[in-house]
């Protein structure tokens, strides 16, 4: 939660990869040579496929819709643990085959885990594309679970967590802030899972995640580089189109926040903090729950009121009034259900915290009453739409944006209209986002130093 | 909230841990089919850039490096290089911080200079249909930055509150003290951020001089990539970097005398214990180079195959992150080696670690490991370096820095295929048999059998 720490800056980066870089519009592309195909396998399985021609690279993802917030009660975490589990020994390959595979021919692999969707993804020369398809198809269906396995990467993941949360002021505060901010939506557990509940998961809570989760329909292929479209469908249906279909998943209708009536904080103190911090947060709809134009409008009020070092945050608390050493503004759009919008800030010098959250809250005040102007909003809206030209200078950029908005509910028109669906929004628009920042109904929470005999 | 099967773990040290970087881990060949040409242009006034022509994004990279960075800091000036960075777009010319800001906005550009211990490096991503108007802020930024006041009381009281910040946190404690301990009276042993005390005597005038020392021509390196012909860059050289001095005024700095074989310990009640060990590295120019390159991949590099990874966390679970890795900073080399795991099984770690160590350094690696590491050096070349045209960028200021030669990625396959296993033995042994410096953060180990 405290914008400055390892935890939530990584999260913040993350989000505003996903946010604000998507892909050119047609017009801006014109040429076919960055058309993106986009298909079904008999199987039910969605194949994405973005050309990128410029180095013999190709980037191979497959996206399950299923994260951590499809998890049954009692058993968080099961998702990423079945993640790690995923790199374990198959009917035709012993443990560790696929990793030396890829290593082999120099590429590079590696998995992640959201609310939302699991991915698992390789970059490699494109003529060993098949030869990963071929070893990601067999995965899907053909993994051995076996209780010794299962114990010793269950130590892993213990160890992940310890060390991403439990170690890390940051980390645990913002886990707590989740459970608070979300009451009712399963965005309240943490993706890497409770300690306790982790250390009780097993291969029967992993074979039930398996058989109902890994199939073909309930995957994405995402495919950006160096390679031919039709000759990547051919591959796609010789490895994954022998996958049987899975048993049709029921749409995924989850939990939703009720009203917010109350103010809420949430305080961790602790002997490491030296600095104060505070972060307050809201539900808010994303991508895929907002009417349209709404969380275009939101990812515009949150450059513009906390975006950067000319965002009005910055300007005003960081450069004017000197008072803050951070302050900032974010949205996490791409999301499932409901997701958060967050304004942050540390304070510097002799200034307290309480001074920067109330210029904070000044600031969110101001925008929800008077709006924004013509001038902040022609800019933020150059900055996404330049952000997109610079996202197809990185092969895995690209595939990430399709990837993440098609596991959220999104489509391949969704992300190539962005652009257009951003320049379309008015001051209004964003001044009416700016009103689910209701100040009395709000979660904060408070990162604070232990109290000190004189320092 | 994103979970990576392995993220690149938070390195506790991350002053001296540079694995995984472009400049100076080994840099692969590309494969037949590569896309990269790299040519070498040089302005009127004798500026020369490498340059890689490429279309098909309407974008242009630009990365440079001036010799020196902080460890030109002069003493009880701790800090300055990386304050200065800081400035870069809080004003120059007649333009005003604001007004840069702006002007730089609406060009739709990036711009970032920022510190390192031997240099001061620079990165620009514009768009090419933009590029005169950034890359005339950047002149101007790089000619002729203003060091305002209010700007420098503000960056600096960014930094002091990021100080502050980490004044009761452990790993700060023990990078501070690792610092010290490693590189004792040598220039790496001071932090590059400043202290308090150091920040506090900063004036313009030292900005002003050091950027005077510094951003000259005679330690400049330039690397451009994207949608630009030479001739454009020629005349774009000589107006970015033409008015700058002919020559560099650098302090000499020395090699380091890294002192290892030494146990230190921060006990702080924390969930994990952090251990992180420095064994001697090879400098880039050694010979052997590319056989240590082989040794570490083999032992715990980049990818999931290592020895380390497979005994401390595949076969016993102990730990999340688990990895070795060369660091060579231009006067000091070492071989790295870092985990995390839980404090009440933290001796039972070390020992795994220290057996995989003692295995590698006696044994070496067997033959079929090292064709596996060379295959996979050999073909990891364009996907750790050539990802972007920022990557690209780096990379060849990395090949430039290291006098490496720009046909380097045509020889680079023969140079690693060529390492015999009994040198790969040899340099394992010698490396990896040194007592190494130890750090362990976290609760006291409970048998007192420390490191």
């Amino acid at each position: 939660m405290k914008p400055d720490a390892h935890w939530l800056r990584r999260t913040v980066l993350t989000l505003a990869v996903v946010a604000i870089s998507v892909a050119p519009t047609a017009a801006e592309t014109a040429s076919s040579e960055w058309k993106v195909t986009d298909f079904l396998l008999s199987n039910g399985m969605e194949v994405v496929i973005i050309p990128d021609r410029r180095a013999p690279i190709v980037t191979h993802m497959v996206w399950y819709k299923v994260g951590s917030a499809d998890e049954l009660p009692g058993k968080s975490g099961i998702a990423h643990f079945f993640e790690h589990l995923m790199f374990k020994a198959t009917t035709s390959h012993a443990t560790g085959e696929f990793d030396r595979a890829v290593a082999a021919i120099g590429g590079s692999n590696n998995a992640f885990t959201s609310y939302d969707y699991t991915a698992f993804h390789e970059t490699v020369a494109p003529e060993a594309l098949e030869q990963m398809m071929g070893f990601e198809a067999d995965r899907m269906r053909n993994l051995i679970l076996n209780d010794e396995v299962i114990a010793t990467e269950r130590d892993v993941v213990l160890e992940e967590r310890r060390s991403r949360v439990d170690s890390n002021p940051d980390a645990l505060l913002e886990e707590e802030v989740s459970a608070t901010l979300y009451q009712n939506q399963p965005y309240r557990i943490p993706v890497i899972g409770w300690m306790q509940e982790i250390e009780k998961l097993n291969k029967t809570d992993a074979k039930l995640f398996y058989d109902r989760y890994y199939t073909p329909n309930n995957a994405v292929l995402v495919v950006a580089g160096d390679v031919e479209p039709d000759a990547v469908k051919a591959m796609a249906e010789r490895t994954y189109g022998k996958v049987a279909r899975g048993p049709d998943l029921p749409p995924r209708l989850r939990p939703v926040e009720p009203e917010q009536n109350t103010m809420r904080a949430v305080t961790l103190t602790d002997a490491r903090v030296n600095v104060p911090s505070f972060s307050t947060q809201w539900v808010v709809p994303s991508y895929n729950t907002a009417k349209p134009g709404e969380a275009e409008a939101l990812d515009l009020l949150a450059e513009i009121l906390g975006g950067g070092s000319r965002s009005r945050l910055y300007q005003e608390l960081v450069v004017k009034k000197g008072i803050a050493a951070s302050a900032g503004a974010s949205f996490a759009g791409t999301m499932l259900d409901d997701t958060s919008f967050s304004v942050y800030g540390a304070p510097r010098g002799d200034a307290s915290l309480d001074q920067v959250e109330e210029a904070v809250k000044a600031e969110v005040v101001r925008i929800a009453r008077d709006g924004v102007s013509a001038d902040e909003l022609e800019k933020a809206k150059n900055r996404f739409v330049r952000s997109m030209i610079f996202a197809r200078d990185r092969q895995s950029s690209m595939a990430n944006i399709y990837g993440s908005t098609l596991a959220t509910g999104g489509t391949v028109e969704d992300v190539e209209k962005w652009p257009e669906r951003i320049r379309k929004a008015t001051a209004e628009d964003v001044r009416a986002a700016a009103r689910y920042l209701v100040p009395d109904h709000a979660t904060t929470g408070y990162l604070l130093p232990e109290a000190q005999t004189g320092n | 909230m994103t979970y990576l099967r392995l993220a690149r773990k938070r390195l506790i040290f991350p002053s001296i841990v540079l694995f995984l970087s472009a400049f100076f881990l080994i840099l692969p060949t590309l494969t037949a089919r590569a896309a990269v040409t790299i040519q070498e242009v040089k302005s009127e006034k004798g500026i020369t850039a490498w340059l890689v022509e490429d279309y098909s994004v309407p974008i242009i990279a630009l990365r440079f490096v001036f010799d020196g960075g902080s460890t030109q800091d002069p003493d009880g000036k701790e800090g300055l290089a990386n304050l200065m960075t800081g400035l870069f777009d809080e004003g120059a010319g007649d333009l005003d911080s604001d007004a840069f800001q702006e002007r730089l906005d609406d060009a739709g550009a990036e711009m970032r200079i920022s510190e390192g211990r031997d240099g001061i490096s620079g990165a620009m991503r514009m768009l090419a249909e933009q590029k005169d108007e950034a890359l005339d802020l950047l002149r101007l930024a790089i000619e002729k930055p203003r060091f305002d006041q209010a700007p420098i009381d503000r960056i600096r009281g960014q930094i002091l509150a990021g100080i502050t910040a980490g004044e009761r946190d452990p790993n700060t404690a023990a990078e501070t003290e690792w610092r010290r301990a490693v590189y004792g009276s040598h220039p790496y042993s001071r932090p590059s951020e400043g202290t308090k005390k150091s920040l506090a005597t900063i004036t313009a005038d030292d900005l002003r001089a050091f950027h005077k020392a510094t951003f000259a021509r005679s330690g400049l390196h330039i690397a451009v990539v994207g949608a630009i012909d030479a001739k454009t860059l020629q005349r774009e050289l000589d107006q970015l970097f033409g008015g700058l001095p002919e020559k560099q005024s650098l302090e000499q700095v020395l090699d380091a005398d890294l002192k290892l074989g030494q146990q230190l310990q921060v006990t702080y009640d924390l969930p994990q214990t952090s251990i992180q060990m420095a064994f001697p590295g090879v400098k880039r120019s050694a010979p052997e180079f590319y056989a240590a390159t082989l040794m570490n991949e083999i032992l715990g590099g980049g990818t999931f195959t290592s020895r380390l990874f497979e005994e401390v966390r595949e076969k016993r679970g102990l730990a999340y992150s688990i990895d070795s890795g060369l660091s060579n900073l231009e006067h000091a080399s070492s071989l790295i080696v870092t985990t995390a795991t839980r404090a009440d099984r933290a001796i039972e770690t070390l020992a795994v670690v220290r057996d995989a160590i003692k295995h590698t350094a006696d044994e070496g690696p067997t033959e079929a490991e090292l064709a596996a590491a060379k295959k996979y050096l050999v073909g990891a070349y364009a996907i750790n370096n050539l990802d972007s045209s920022g990557a690209i960028a780096s990379t060849l200021i990395g090949l430039q820095l290291n006098g490496l030669g720009i046909d380097y990625m045509d020889r680079r396959a023969g140079l690693i295929d060529s390492v015999t296993l009994d040198e790969v033995k040899a340099v394992a042994k010698r490396l990896l048999s040194v007592e190494p410096a130890v750090m362990v953060v976290g609760p006291a180990l409970t048998d007192g059998s420390k490191g």
